[in-house]
């Protein structure tokens, strides 16, 4: 491409008369218009990424008055915060709860709403995706309201069947279930949409010719469709794990609860840094957070690519 | 001719579970105004009222008088717009770049890009708290906007686009004709790649319009609060008045609804497009 590009304007150079273009011209504007990214990535993202491990070998407050404490931040944490690990363990119990059933639902709302027969496609893709839009604030805030103890409507509906009201806010798992179905309302639309598009991009002769061999539509989707669909599951899956990693509104506006069951691992190090100004214990919490997302991003990666129906 | 399968599958089944699917996912739309539009002794009964009620108004009126509801509107309209027209600009000129001119270690530079996409935002928080605090930024709107102007998925998005829908004898045809890369770019590529600004657009403001954790952080004082701060301000300091809280979070929810209900279009092709190319 350089060498056509060099070609072509000593052409043009012979024929026109017009100044000959040197290359690197072409490669400073390149460098011009791609540096506004790096430039900011430079500053918001490469360099606190050091300075946070800089940071998490101080203890270090909000008036920046620090003292060298080694990997002390990192021994503390690992070895005598049981509220740390607390956290984590919440994390994942939330991460479970919420993503599995919401990537069997939306696999499931999407393997339907791929039917040709199927009416009013459009309204039923708008209604299930429009939660999707609304913040995780408001959110939060309308499912404390409908998972209020007393008067939440929630409630309201178990006892119509016959069933005790559950205390939501103040039991391990009510809370966390809780948390839970805001996460699943909030994204089960967006990952029927990106599954509808994978299931649009499959051949119908493939479940043509599944049909005419006399398979039914639960084996079609189970020995087709999922097998077709790993590289669009496992890209879910890998949004999930870092969206399941950073939950923190809603623990913060719902409420952890009395024996923190709520509290996930970036709400503990948003308190650690933001409310207790201890900075240099939160970076070393920030690169423990780290190293914990990427391993389990490639535990999940392998696991997805393990899955074979 | 009928469809394959169609007999397997009870149709009717099916209607049932995407309309009990639908239904849960309005119902919650439905339930913030009926608890914002009631009274708080309507709200805490049993059974609780099921219905909207005649009080929205007045609920309206108390969350006026407990935050600066048009205030943080404000602030969050200058931000996502600033932040919208901002990504478009610097992605699109990125993209750009690495769909259609050619510099040494650009493939080094993309992959990196991409990677950069895996670093969690929470990692570097403390420390970008720490910079925007020696700016003098804290309390600014710019705290919010600077660091959102340009973002990798931006690029990587205006990339694919640009690179499958300018062909490169247009662009082999306006440089003969003398034209420089920013001026391909600006009178060649912009008018060329408006749906593409269409959707990048409404995803962009979208994001910027809920977002949580980094204004939390560096926006403290109430005059620049957002309106998610301010909703969050209304949900802790007054925790027992739910139809006044409702209300304002009703409010605050029903600007982003319409605007998806126009766009909502180009919003899903957005989602998609992103996901099914990488």
């Amino acid at each position: 491409m350089v060498e056509h590009n060099t070609v072509h304007s000593e052409a043009v150079d012979n024929k026109t008369k017009k100044k000959y273009r040197p290359k690197i011209h072409d490669a400073l504007s390149g460098y011009l218009f791609i540096s506004p990214f790096f430039i900011l990535f430079a500053i918001f993202g490469v360099y606190p990424l050091i300075f946070t491990a800089y940071l998490s070998l101080h203890k270090w407050n909000v008036l920046g008055e620090r003292e060298f404490i080694g990997v002390s931040n990192y021994q503390a944490l690992l070895t005598n915060d049981p509220l740390f690990w607390k956290s984590v363990g919440n994390t994942f119990s939330i991460w479970v709860i919420s993503t599995v059933p919401q990537l069997i639902l939306a696999l499931i709302l999407a393997f339907i709403l791929n039917q040709a027969f199927l009416k009013a496609k459009g309204i039923f893709r708008l209604a299930v995706f429009m939660p999707n839009i609304t913040s995780v604030v408001a959110v939060a805030i309308i499912f404390s309201a409908m998972f209020g103890t007393n008067y939440g409507v929630i409630n309201y509906g178990l006892t119509l069947f016959g069933l005790e009201p559950y205390d939501w806010k103040g039991s391990y798992l009510g809370t966390q279930l809780a948390i839970s179905a805001m996460v699943m309302w909030r994204w089960v639309g967006y990952n029927t949409i990106i599954y509808l598009a994978g299931l649009q991009g499959i051949s119908k002769d493939l479940y043509e010719a599944a049909t005419i061999d006399g398979a039914s539509k639960t084996q079609q989707f189970l020995y087709l469709t999922i097998p077709l669909m790993r590289p669009i599951i496992l890209f879910t899956v890998i949004l999930s794990t870092i969206g399941g990693m950073q939950i923190f509104a809603e623990p913060l506006l719902f409420g952890r609860g009395a024996s923190n069951q709520g509290l996930t691992m970036t709400l503990y190090l948003y308190e650690e840094a933001f409310t207790r100004f201890s900075f240099g214990y939160g970076a070393a919490i920030a690169w423990v957070l780290f190293v914990i997302i990427i391993l389990f991003s490639l535990f999940n990666m392998f696991l997805t690519q393990r899955i074979k129906s | 001719m009928r469809e394959v399968g169609e007999k397997k599958v009870p149709k009717f089944f099916l209607y049932i579970f995407l309309t009990f699917a639908s239904i849960i996912s309005i119902f919650p739309f439905y339930w913030m105004f009926v608890i914002g539009s009631n009274t708080n002794s309507e709200v805490n009964k049993i059974p609780p009222a099921l219905l909207p009620g005649p009080n929205f108004v007045e609920n309206m009126q108390k969350v006026f008088e407990r935050i600066d509801f048009f205030g943080s509107l404000l602030n969050s309209f200058i931000i996502s717009t600033t932040i919208t027209i901002a990504v478009l600009f610097f992605c699109s000129l990125a993209g750009f770049a690495f769909a259609k001119i050619d510099f040494k270690y650009k493939n080094f530079f993309f992959i990196f890009l991409l990677a950069t996409m895996m670093v969690p935002p929470q990692l570097g928080l403390i420390p970008s708290f720490m910079i925007i605090s020696a700016l003098g930024w804290v309390d600014q709107l710019q705290a919010v906007i600077v660091p959102g102007m340009v973002n990798a998925f931006g690029v990587f998005f205006m990339r694919q686009y640009i690179a499958s829908s300018i062909p490169n004898d247009l662009m082999e045809a306006a440089k003969i004709d003398g034209c420089g890369n920013f001026r391909i770019y600006w009178n060649i590529v912009v008018p060329a790649i408006k749906p593409a600004f269409a959707t990048l657009g409404i995803i962009t403001y979208m994001n910027s319009w809920n977002d949580f954790l980094w204004p939390l952080v560096v926006l403290k004082d109430k005059s620049s609060h957002t309106i998610q701060i301010a909703l969050r301000t209304l949900n802790d300091a007054y925790t027992t008045d739910y139809p006044m809280i409702l209300a304002g979070t009703f409010l605050a929810t029903i600007p982003i609804l319409i605007v998806f209900l126009i766009f909502n279009k180009q919003f899903i092709a957005g989602i998609t497009e992103g996901a099914v190319k990488s």
